[in-house]
């Protein structure tokens, strides 16, 4: 039976906690209603209060609790409902999480889920990719699954890491994609990307929703003669570097992919890695297709424009093909 | 957890000499107040001002009861979440005076190894947290710990600190509505010394208590002479007795008086001079000190043997944290993750 991304998820926290008695989930509506998106529908039921902890609109509270539990030995996920709100909490997980065990050895064991992404008609405040936000936070790991398989795989992989995890789900993808998933327990390593799709020509770099955008590029590249290589980064920190570069080696053009806003996303930082690491293999620039540096608009319209396509990848890479 | 209560040879002496549980109490609330009241004269008058200490220092003097009272009254279940202002607690569960000068020095010895300064330190051994410095942020994290502690069969309680300009951050509120939704074991003690940095009172809140924001969370709040050490113990029995027994949290509002700038480098100008000469007649070591005369607890020159120990504990700890190595610079990149 085929498995949904967002089933993916609720299998891997559901396992987990039936794995682990201290692992609990905490966030706004996640009981009796089952989360904004009903990742967590039944847990109420099966856990108990204890286990799954509703709370005020709280997202410091929620982080914070999260945090403090975590001290004390137990393993919180906390749910954001949006991605958006996070922001509300921001402090506790940039200044507090991500530095205790920096500061004074003290594991803060904690995952913060939180829906992200566009393509929804949400707005500039049910849309955002914050990411990067915390990918510039030394302590955090930073995790973007693009398919059922890494997101059941890397949630687990996150509950159990002794390190704060935030995991960003992509909530275009929840009911958009199933995969049959293996029915024995199995994780997905933080930190490691994969190659989803071998190619020699060009590699596209991407992460999250995007990956399927590249992958329909791809098809429509091999079609025209053009191999496409596409990388699934999974994990942004810790960043994957060695795959990124082995794949820039092997087809020497790049295309940098991601939903996030331009400036300052993770295109960049891949940029500087290649030239840095890999610059004698290149024959043609890195290119970079993201979202403009707008808030994500509303209207259909205007959407469109500012999320990144399969379109505008093969454009890009048509032109630096023939580079 | 055997350190804890169990710092220096002359608490243990004055303590077993006192007659009475009472007249013993006293004597570990002096021990313990001026052993803080002495390692952060160190701090601030002599090694910041000789440049062995360096970045922001920040002292409780005046307000020692308050980490002192509350502190004794805490059960090695308990976890407790010092302000900057608090630190007595790090003696009272059992860290050394000379780890807390190392911190200050920023020496390996110290509670972060150099990672970090000041109060800014922690150990989950000895169940206290660090703060960071946005410092209401420790609020929502001690309902978290009390959240966990329900969940793990414990009986502890958080003993959460902060100051009064803490009251007005967002996530203050926001862990006090948790705790109090949930009704978790926290006790809530608010160090209310009139500033916070510049801003006085009347600029930070317009109700004239902190106590005053309890009821808004259908909490218990009580408001204690902060300048009373054996009244803030009294007061923190009653949270904490409130807090353990499942009723939910409990919030201390202890009224004192900032007898410093807001750090070492601010000479607090904007304080009304008149204020300190008040205030300074309330000393809480001195009001504990005539008290136990008054009651016979202890004699004058018990009293001044307590003040000489400190003094002597306090030299061999600044001889220690000054002999521990700065870290070294190839450590740079650890500690960041598990595994690197």
């Amino acid at each position: 039976m085929s498995t949904t991304y967002l089933e993916a998820i609720r299998e891997g926290l559901w396992e987990e906690m039936e794995r682990d008695p201290n692992v609990f989930c905490i966030g706004e509506d996640i009981g009796e209603y089952g989360g904004a998106f009903k990742v967590t529908a039944g847990f109420l039921e099966h856990f108990g209060a204890r286990r799954v902890v509703d709370t005020p609109i709280s997202e410091a509270a929620i982080a914070g609790a999260s945090i403090g539990a975590g001290l004390m030995g137990l393993r919180p996920v906390a749910e954001m409902q949006f991605a958006d709100f996070i922001s509300c909490g921001f402090d506790q997980i940039v200044n507090f999480a991500a530095k205790c065990r920096y500061r004074w050895n003290a594991p803060v064991p904690i995952v913060i889920r939180s829906p992200s992404g566009g393509g929804i008609h949400g707005g500039p405040f049910h849309s955002q990719n914050p990411e990067m936000w915390f990918v510039r936070t030394p302590g955090l790991k930073v995790v973007c699954p693009a398919t059922a398989y890494d997101a059941k795989g890397l949630i687990k992989s996150a509950i159990r890491d002794n390190d704060p995890v935030l995991f960003f789900e992509h909530k275009a993808l929840y009911r958009k994609i199933k995969e049959d998933l293996p029915t024995e327990d199995y994780t997905v390593p933080i930190g490691k990307a994969k190659v989803v799709r071998e190619g020699t020509d060009l590699s596209i770099i991407t992460y999250g929703a995007m990956v399927w955008t590249a992958l329909e590029a791809a098809e429509t590249l091999a079609a025209e003669g053009v191999s496409v290589e596409v990388v699934d980064l999974r994990t942004l920190v810790p960043l994957d570097r060695d795959t990124v570069c082995e794949s820039v080696r092997k087809t020497s053009k790049v295309l940098l992919l991601h939903e996030d806003t331009r400036t300052g996303g993770m295109a960049g930082e891949l940029a500087a890695t290649i030239t840095e690491t890999v610059f004698e293999y290149l024959d043609g620039p890195i290119v970079r297709v993201t979202a403009p540096d707008t808030p994500v608009p509303f209207s259909s319209t205007l959407e469109e424009a500012f999320l990144p396509n399969a379109e505008k990848v093969i454009e890009k890479a048509r032109w630096l093909y023939r580079y | 957890m055997s350190a804890v209560h169990a710092a220096g040879a002359e608490l243990d002496r004055s303590v077993a000499a006192a007659g009475t549980p009472e007249a013993a109490l006293a004597h570990k609330c002096l021990y313990y107040m001026q052993l803080m009241r002495e390692v952060e004269d160190r701090i601030e008058r002599k090694l910041y001002r000789q440049g062995k200490v360096l970045g922001g220092v920040y002292v409780g003097r005046g307000q020692e009861a308050i980490s002192v009272g509350s502190g004794l009254v805490a059960i090695p279940e308990d976890v407790l979440f010092p302000s900057h202002r608090d630190m007595a607690i790090f003696f009272i569960r059992g860290i050394s005076s000379r780890r807390v000068l190392a911190q200050y020095m920023g020496r390996v010895g110290g509670l972060t190894r150099g990672r970090d300064g000041n109060m800014h330190m922690g150990d989950m051994d000895a169940k206290v947290v660090s703060i960071i410095s946005a410092l209401a942020a420790t609020v929502p994290v001690a309902a978290g710990a009390a959240l966990a502690m329900r969940y793990q069969g414990s009986n502890g309680v958080a003993f959460s600190y902060f100051g009064d300009g803490s009251t007005s951050r967002g996530d203050w509120h926001e862990g006090v509505n948790f705790a109090s939704v949930q009704k978790l074991p926290v006790v809530f003690i608010c160090n209310n010394n009139q500033y916070a940095y510049s801003t006085p009172l009347n600029l930070q809140m317009a109700c004239a208590n902190v106590a005053d924001r309890g009821p808004a969370y259908n909490m218990p709040a009580e408001i204690v002479d902060g300048n009373d050490v054996l009244a803030v113990y009294a007061a923190t029995e009653r949270a904490v007795a409130h807090a353990r027994s499942g009723k939910g949290p409990y919030l201390l509002e202890c009224k004192t008086f900032r007898m410093t700038g807001h750090s070492a480098h601010d000479m607090a100008h904007y304080v009304p001079k008149g204020l300190f000469e008040e205030w300074g007649k309330l000393d809480p070591i001195v009001r504990i000190q005539q008290r136990m005369l008054e009651e016979n607890w202890a004699t004058q020159a018990e009293i001044d043997q307590v003040h000489a120990a400190v003094t002597a504990e306090v030299d061999d700890a600044v001889a220690w944290a000054e002999a521990s190595p700065f870290p070294d610079p190839s450590t740079l990149l650890e500690d960041v993750y598990e595994s690197q």
